[in-house]
């Protein structure tokens, strides 16, 4: 089988997989749309000042859920399924197999960038039908697809790549959180940033990929300005996060 | 299907095998396989001075293996003797310190890619992904491999025909370890690893797991199976290596490793309560009355015995020549030896 069709292949079955777990499936989708629901509940009515624009606070959690939902999605499943994986002994396995290092990673990144293509279309129909939030269309699709896909390749990425710091499965989510969580917060993800957010803080944002990522979305959803730094700053991640991982990734188990 | 398949493995089970491990199978047995490309006369592994420590503590001090290609060879020994440690040094999980490996003419240590498409390992303790189906598993597995056995008959081979549409979850424990036989032979592989392959399993289990073993056999594998079951090394195996500690203590034939020498052979009768037995051959009599000796010579001893019955017209009852088993070296080989591997 050539590199292509032995990618495909694996896609399916990390596919079948996939949905062969609906409850974790289900969650992966709810989530998201279930703090949309909370946020705008709680402040959907104010707009949210982003240079000159005037966004509505729906719109703006719109963007920043589809954000949420595909970090969560990519990075964080990433990084705890793969340690469950390891545990397990899966990865021990698939080691010991002649199925090439950059198939098993680049089958598992595309499945993570469709899944994060599907949960983006159900939070942006959500979005648009219970909070009229716009659907991005045209040249603005097209910029927004880019930044979508490049940012779950990223988030997969940085997930196999934290994986060299987590020790066993048990403390795969505490370490997923502390390492996600506050960047989350930093990067204006629940709490919109405004004129008094203080200088370290943006310092942090403009860091970190997250921003550049719901930033990058956001243009798509609220008419903000986009640009390809934005994408540039989340494809370096990811790349860093790709090189990482092939030096670092362990197949078996940590003791 | 299914039968026809079984029928097939018989004939090389049986005949062939059990005459094999009679003599001392140093010899390469070739043309049995359907695979022999291993190099017409070169072993299938071939080790020399292997070591690996883990810190201040060796786990291997010294090895010396060489595996014929069609044989089903043994690494018996306790827990922490070392086995596992050879075995993944020698399919290309774990490097070594010392020593030259060789395994179907690759080096696992710098050849792994190699290597990899051409073995087969069914692990101590490693999983499957869960929610696929039986069928599905063996499917994803066979696509990795340049050549693959075709997926249904592997699973027959397993026993696991009525499995195959189950999720890998609902399986039994025994049923993960014959879907994990089917994925390790699914490949088709020249040489198949078993690192103790059935720990854990019920006797009903093993007895089918042996089976399934016996058949790879048929298939012209050389297997190279690791267990600290005597019984699991006597049924399989045509040789036997015994480690404890990082070294190997015994080598052979399953069948001849108890009979190295007639050291440890015992008789054991019971005398008539009256009677007092010639001095070499009397003893303390148990509460059942039964008399135990170890004897140097077991046939001068049972001929002095029964010399000394005849003449008096007296019964021996239970009169029986005990050779130690396998278990029974095992335990001698191994025990001096107890604990040197773990620290």
């Amino acid at each position: 089988m050539s590199a292509t069709a032995l990618t495909l292949s694996q896609v399916r079955y990390v596919n079948k997989a996939f949905w062969r777990n609906p409850t974790s499936a289900f969650f992966t989708f709810a989530f998201p749309l279930m703090f949309l629901v909370i946020f705008t509940a709680l402040l959907g009515n104010g707009t949210v000042h982003i240079g000159a624009l005037a966004v509505k606070e729906s719109t703006y959690y719109v963007a920043a859920m589809a954000a949420f939902g595909v970090i969560t999605a990519c990075f964080n499943n990433t990084a705890i399924s793969t340690t469950v994986r390891r545990d397990g002994g899966i990865l021990k396995r698939m080691d010991g197999t002649p199925l090439p290092r950059a198939v098993f990673f680049a089958s598992r990144i595309l499945h993570a960038m469709l899944v994060a293509l599907l949960l983006v279309a159900i939070t942006t129909a959500f979005g648009h039908i219970a909070y009229s939030a716009h659907v991005p269309s045209g040249a603005t699709l097209f910029r927004f697809l880019v930044m979508l896909l490049v940012g779950s390749a990223a988030f997969c990425a940085l997930g196999y790549a934290i994986t060299a710091v987590i020790p066993n499965a048990d403390a795969a989510a505490p370490i997923v959180n502390i390492t996600i969580l506050p960047v989350l917060f930093l990067s204006g993800i629940f709490i919109p940033f405004s004129n008094s957010t203080p200088e370290w803080i943006q310092w942090v944002a403009r860091v970190f990929p997250v921003r550049h990522f719901a930033v990058g979305l956001q243009a798509g959803y609220a008419g903000t300005p986009f640009h390809w730094r934005d994408v540039a700053v989340v494809a370096v991640w990811g790349i860093a996060g790709l090189l990482l991982s092939v030096r670092f990734f362990s197949w078996e188990p940590r003791q | 299907m299914r039968r026809g398949l079984a029928s097939a493995f018989v004939p090389r089970l049986d005949g062939d095998r059990r005459e094999r491990s009679g003599a001392v199978s140093v010899t390469v047995e070739a043309g049995s396989g359907l695979h022999s490309d291993a190099g017409g006369s070169s072993p299938a592994v071939s080790v020399r001075g292997l070591r690996k420590a883990y810190g201040p503590v060796e786990a291997v001090r010294g090895v010396d293996l060489e595996i014929p290609v069609g044989q089903i060879f043994a690494l018996l020994g306790p827990n922490g003797a070392g086995k596992t440690t050879t075995v993944e040094i020698l399919e290309g999980y774990r490097s070594r310190d010392a020593g030259e490996v060789k395994v179907l003419g690759c080096d696992p240590g710098s050849e792994r890619s190699r290597l990899r498409p051409r073995i087969g390992i069914v692990f101590q303790s490693t999983g499957v992904e869960p929610y696929l189906t039986v069928r599905e598993s063996v499917m994803m597995y066979a696509s990795l491999y340049p050549r693959c056995r075709p997926v249904d008959e592997v699973i027959d081979v397993v026993g696991l025909g009525e499995k195959r549409d189950e999720r890998v979850v609902h399986l039994s424990g025994g049923q993960q370890r014959r879907l994990e036989m089917a994925i390790a032979l699914v490949g088709d592989p020249d040489l198949l690893f078993l690192d103790e392959p059935t720990t854990g399993f019920d006797p009903a289990a093993r007895r089918e797991a042996w089976e399934v073993v016996r058949s790879l056999a048929g298939l012209g594998k050389t297997v190279v199976l690791t267990t600290h079951y005597m019984d699991e090394a006597q049924y399989l195996a045509d040789r036997v290596v015994v480690i404890a500690a990082g070294r190997i203590v015994a080598e052979g034939p399953p069948s001849t490793l108890g009979l190295r020498d007639n050291s440890g052979v015992r008789i054991r009768y019971r005398p008539p309560s009256d009677a007092v037995p010639p001095p070499s051959l009397g003893g303390v009599a148990n509460a059942d009355g039964f008399v135990e000796v170890h004897v140097d010579d077991p046939v001068l001893a049972l001929h002095d015995l029964t010399g000394w019955a005849i003449e008096r017209d007296l019964p021996l009852e239970g009169l029986e020549v005990i050779r130690p088993s396998l278990e029974d070296v095992y335990m001698a080989l191994t025990s001096g030896a107890d604990g040197g591997g773990k620290r």
